[in-house]
């Protein structure tokens, strides 16, 4: 599954980080990484991007660049 | 020696930067960087000098900003670094301090934000900290002023001593080829993957306390009302609202009117004492009719400006631009903007000056120079005037409405524009949105007013310097006719001439008077002065002189859309680092507003 397709509220840990270049170092370098427990906690009001909970603190990514994060529900 | 002030976006470095210096900054020149840094010197600490570089949270090149600051540590070689980290969110702010670590510049950490990590009955074992780290650990609370003076005089000390960092051990490219043999991931993936695995271990060794703080919690219940899927937007176009009205008409424009009036009577004083001293009528001239009707014009709109900066910054610091952005994006995105240029554009309906500059905030160069295009559009503060006059001569009794057609039309206008430039000269996509949504706090009231103050002074640099000499320029213009005698009338002056050598161009919107034309031209100065321009050209009669009902009609759309005035255009050619893209904005945005006025005029002509 891919973390745009996880429901408001759940909880799951990244398996694996895709898209390429500045993207993807600025993913990683925000700590979404492999293995890290990520939970998605509102989606702005036209549906995009998604507010994220992760490693203490709350990040926003867009539904299309959440899609290239896989993760696996727990 | 020089401090460079590093850590990520949301953590206090500006608050920490005041702390440090008090009111003893300026914006600081460094040749091998295009930074505008601000730079200041340390208090106690004459011989040290402290830059605030902008907040990162990586070294790796992502956006400008980043590049600016490693750019800055690898070429002006600051003598040290002070590192601020946000205590409450440890882990993600400490993996920029192990990319500074490798710098191997003298360093020590400043752990912001220990009244909140106090209050949230958590305990960080600053010891322990330093020593898994190898640098000085100073824990403050900057927006307290609590731990600074403590601070100044470790990186003072980690600078004499020549303390330089050691690069952790746990993160060295050994560890990371290990990660990489151990997990099969990418040389990229491995590098975080094991600089966040030994800061896990460190914060776990070093913080202790309740999972969520309770800054948190709160910040959660106030998005559940402000980003909330039905009322986040009418929440949002009810602050924007709130805001003008209490700038542009509760504060600002009193304010205002008593800075115009004390103006006014200033310049009845020079005017007096000129007189009394039987100063030559020319040179009264210029110094009563060119400077302070020029650059007193101008100075009267610095309460407004600064006013409007006061609520902007309060927006900010309190971290409810980052949920506007939030919310807002998806709609930027369908004309290829991104959600922070909501910032810069609402600004421009104050003025254009402080929305281009506002564009810095912007990561991509592409989205900056989209935003610059696209501010022209909102309708600035200055042009309230024009639109004032023309509605009480040709339209009175539908004031409203034609105000809301010209504001939304400039906007609908501009959407429109974008979207033609992104499939043209933007062509390419926005930046990808990865943005922290920063917990809500109470902006530091020395900030907020240093901040005024800053824009304050900036203002009326603006006002001394290039309004006044445009004034200047305009005063000759208008005083003296081709032969450079003085001109026995307006109509003779060389203002007149020029104004009438441009006026055929306007025919096709409905007034090719030579008065309409050099009062747009005098708008160029500042836009307040197409109506006292007219006025003064009118002698006092009735502006249906000049125009019908349709041709103000061209008229209006024209100065809603045409260039911006000479300070925006500096701001503009100042930001964009370009004259030539400079110019194709005002001519271009001069060619809009041809085209749009003729259509209009055609239109009113067609229903009349």
């Amino acid at each position: 599954m891919t973390l745009d397709k996880l429901p408001v509220g759940q909880t799951a840990v990244i398996t694996a980080v895709g898209g390429a270049g500045a993207l993807r170092l600025r993913m990683l370098d925000m700590g979404l990484i492999p293995q890290t427990w990520v939970k998605v906690t509102r989606v702005a009001p036209m549906g995009d991007p998604l507010e994220l909970r992760l490693r203490g603190y709350t990040l926003t990514l867009r539904r299309a660049d959440a899609a290239k994060i896989e993760v696996a529900a727990v | 020696m020089i401090l460079a002030l590093i850590g990520n976006q949301n953590c206090g470095k500006t608050t920490l930067f005041n702390e440090l210096t008090g009111a003893n900054r300026h914006v600081g020149n460094f040749p091998g960087v295009t930074v505008d840094a601000m730079e200041g010197v340390v208090r106690r600490h004459a011989g040290c000098r402290v830059v605030d570089l902008p907040g990162v949270y990586s070294l790796r090149p992502y956006s400008a900003e980043e590049e600016l600051t490693r750019d800055f540590i690898l070429r002006e070689k600051p003598d040290g670094i002070i590192n601020i980290v946000d205590g409450t969110n440890l882990e993600r702010n400490l993996y920029l301090t192990l990319q500074l670590l490798e710098m191997r510049v003298p360093m020590v950490l400043a752990l912001n934000m220990m009244d909140a990590v106090r209050a949230a009955g958590c305990f960080i074992n600053v010891q322990k900290l330093s020593e898994l780290l190898g640098v000085p650990v100073i824990p403050i609370a900057a927006s307290k002023g609590e731990g600074i003076e403590k601070l100044a005089d470790a990186a003072a000390a980690a600078v004499r001593e020549n303390r330089v960092p050691h690069p952790a051990a746990a993160c060295s490219p050994e560890k990371v080829l290990q990660t990489v043999q151990r997990t099969g991931l990418d040389r990229d993936a491995a590098d975080a993957a094991t600089r966040y695995a030994f800061l896990e271990a460190v914060c776990a060794e070093t913080v202790t306390g309740p999972a969520e703080c309770r800054q948190h919690t709160l910040s959660r219940r106030i998005d559940n009302v402000l980003t909330h899927k039905v009322f986040a937007i009418p929440i949002f176009v009810g602050v924007v609202l709130l805001v003008f009205w209490l700038t542009f008409d509760i504060v600002g424009e009193r304010l205002s009117v008593l800075l115009a009036g004390g103006v006014g009577n200033l310049t009845l004083i020079v005017e007096n004492v000129l007189t009394s001293w039987g100063i030559r009528p020319l040179v009264r001239s210029l110094v009563i009719d060119g400077v302070f009707a020029g650059v007193g014009n101008v100075l009267a709109f610095l309460p407004i400006i600064v006013v409007l900066f006061f609520f902007l910054s309060m927006l900010e610091d309190t971290g409810y631009m980052a949920r506007v952005a939030f919310v807002t994006d998806k709609p930027l995105r369908k004309i290829g903007l991104s959600g922070k240029s909501i910032v810069p554009l609402l600004i421009g309906f104050g003025c254009t000056v402080p929305a281009v500059m506002a564009t810095r905030t912007l990561t991509s160069r592409r989205d900056r120079r989209m935003t610059i295009l696209l501010t022209p559009f909102m309708s600035c503060s200055a042009k309230i005037p024009i639109y004032l006059l023309f509605t009480a001569s040709f339209y009175a009794g539908h004031k409203v409405g034609v105000l809301m057609v010209l504001y939304f039309g400039g906007v609908a206008l501009g959407a429109v524009y974008s979207l033609v430039c992104r499939s043209s000269v933007f062509r390419g996509k926005p930046v990808p949105f990865v943005m922290e949504l920063p917990d809500y706090r109470l902006p530091s009231a020395k900030t907020t007013f240093l901040l005024m103050w800053d824009k304050a002074k900036d203002f009326l640099r603006r006002a001394f310097t290039i309004v006044f000499a445009a004034s200047i320029v305009i005063w000759f213009l208008q005083t003296f006719d081709a032969r450079l005698g003085v001109a026995a009338s307006s109509s003779e002056s060389l203002l007149a001439l020029i104004g009438g050598f441009i006026a055929p161009i306007f025919a096709p919107l409905g007034f090719a008077d030579w008065r309409v034309s050099t009062a747009l031209l005098s708008g160029l100065m500042a836009k307040e002065s197409v109506v006292s321009t007219l006025g003064i050209l009118l002698g006092g009669g009735p502006l249906t002189r000049l125009f019908t009902c349709e041709s103000a009609a061209g008229f209006l759309t024209f100065t809603l859309l045409y260039t911006p005035c000479v300070a925006a255009i500096a701001a503009i050619r100042r930001e964009l680092d370009s004259v030539w893209q400079t110019a194709c904005i005002v001519v271009g945005q001069c060619a809009v507003a041809w085209v749009c006025g003729a259509i209009v005029f055609r239109i009113a002509q067609f229903f009349s």
